[in-house]
């Protein structure tokens, strides 16, 4: 058999969330293995009152590295990136993580459209997106965005999240790749790339 | 969308046109700014909007105020405010006289809640606050010193997470949907024109803020802009960034010392 170099398909997997998306979160995270050749961000909404910061929250739930986000942060594979609060998390060409305080989208700072779209541009088909529970809109038209651009989308089979409203509207205006509930989202994630 | 190609035409455009230099801005960043105006303004063919931007300096005008980012608030980040007030100005106190620098300070809120630090510290008289922006529209507007009424209640709250204790609304006088803020907090203000891509050190300070408009270059200009501080800071002296931006590429940090967990760096040789 010939032997041939093996090509990872996939650099980004880029998960956002709303309502109810942490308690899922916080049951993919543990079971999590070592991240295959492919950086993971996630962004979410929370409250901006909550004590906790949502990368700290991240880094005690699992045993893969989280590197801390500031602006123009090296993605690397094999890391977790966590949006912070306030700010709306954007992609630059060059691998690196960018900041920008503009207005809210869809009320929310960070906005998962807005990330899902600035991931798409710059990784097109080599992006997963996975949208998870929530209670608003935000975050299809990311989707959208991504399919469009060749990427790969998932989203939390409604049945299983604590708010459906979010993947449901998803489902409700696009085609996802698959539909999975948070064993099949983890199951999914653990084969990227192999 | 436009697509890369194109936003790099229209950078080089605006420069040869109007000679703004976009060329260090994060690409991230503008791509999106440019994409919202252009969806906004109802373009469907890219060159009709570049030569709208070439030919009409109006429309020029409209997309630099859309394009940059303004956004700002009164006492954002309470928590900075808080060490600004414990931590800094205790220690600027002794000083005869104290020179701060807003550079990048949009439509001044920033500028207003530093001056009620100063004056609660009982040092305003003794200071002076120099407040930059590229964009002359904000700055107008910061030197009035009116700020929407609305914005008036999470502005007081943060005030108050920051560890101000007086009556904020004793700061302004309330008006039609208006908050104009006391004549005495501008007075020690210096508002000004300045290009942090290509304008020099002006003078000497004890205290630079820069927040939140690193985030709108990249690692290059970041480097320039830094060292521009360096060059205008005094020893001892402050810099305080966003709360995610950093000098640590930008910078030996063996001259600073850096505030805990803080994004404030002492400059101590
Ligand atoms: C997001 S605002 C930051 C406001 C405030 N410092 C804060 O943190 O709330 C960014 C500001 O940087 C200004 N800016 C952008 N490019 C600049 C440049 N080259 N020189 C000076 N100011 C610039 C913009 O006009 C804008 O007002």
């Amino acid at each position: 058999m010939e032997e041939s170099k093996v090509i990872n398909k996939y650099k980004l997997v880029i998960v956002g969330g709303s309502a109810g998306s942490l308690n899922a979160l916080m049951q993919i995270l543990p079971s999590l293995n070592a991240l295959n050749a492919f950086a993971l961000v996630i962004v979410l909404h929370r409250r901006s009152t909550d004590d906790m910061t949502l990368e700290e929250l991240v880094k005690i739930k699992t045993i893969t590295p989280v590197k801390l986000v500031e602006d123009k942060v090296k993605l690397e594979p094999g890391f977790i990136y966590v949006a912070p609060a306030n700010y709306h998390l954007l992609f630059e060409a060059d691998d690196r993580l960018a900041l920008d305080i503009s207005e809210k989208v869809n009320y929310s700072r960070p906005s998962i459209d807005v990330s899902f779209e600035s991931a798409a541009q710059v990784y097109g088909s080599q992006l997963v997106g996975i949208l998870l529970s929530g209670s608003n809109a935000d975050g299809t038209e990311g989707l959208k965005y991504i399919q469009k651009l060749g990427g790969t989308i998932i989203v939390q089979d409604p049945k299983s999240a604590d708010m459906p409203f979010m993947p449901n509207n998803a489902i409700a205006n696009m085609t996802p790749d698959r539909i999975l509930d948070i064993e099949g989202i983890l199951d999914y994630i653990t084969n990227i790339n192999t | 969308m436009i697509e890369d190609i194109e936003l790099e035409t229209l950078i080089n455009d605006i420069y040869e046109y109007y000679g703004f230099d976009f060329g260090s801005y994060s690409r991230a960043s503008l791509k999106r700014r440019v994409n919202r105006l252009y969806q906004l303004d109802g373009f469907t063919n890219f060159y009709e909007f570049l030569s709208k931007v070439r030919y009409d300096s109006d429309y020029y005008k409209r997309m630099i105020d859309e394009i940059t980012v303004n956004v700002t608030e009164m006492f954002r980040d309470p928590h900075f405010y808080k060490i600004v007030r414990t931590e800094i100005l205790p220690l600027l106190a002794t000083k005869p006289f104290i020179r701060l620098w807003h550079a990048g300070c949009s439509t001044g809120e920033e500028v207003y809640s530093m001056a009620i630090l100063l004056k609660e510290a009982n040092l305003l008289h003794k200071s002076l606050i120099y407040a930059t922006d590229i964009n002359s529209k904000v700055l107008e507007t910061a030197k009035k010193g009116i700020f929407p009424l609305r914005m008036m209640k999470e502005y007081s709250e943060n005030y108050r997470e920051s560890g101000g204790q007086e009556d904020f609304s004793s700061y302004y006088i309330a008006n039609y949907g208006i908050a104009k803020f006391d004549d005495e907090l501008a007075s020690k203000m210096v508002f000004s024109q300045h290009n942090l891509v290509s304008d020099n050190s002006f003078n000497e300070f004890d205290f630079i803020l820069c927040r939140n408009v690193l985030i709108y270059f990249d690692n290059d200009l970041q480097k320039r802009v830094i060292n521009l501080f360096d060059e205008s800071l005094a020893t001892l002296g402050f810099l305080a960034l966003g709360t995610k931006e950093t000098i640590k590429y930008s910078i030996s940090t063996t001259k600073y010392k850096q505030l805990e967990k803080e994004k404030v760096w002492r400059k101590v040789r």
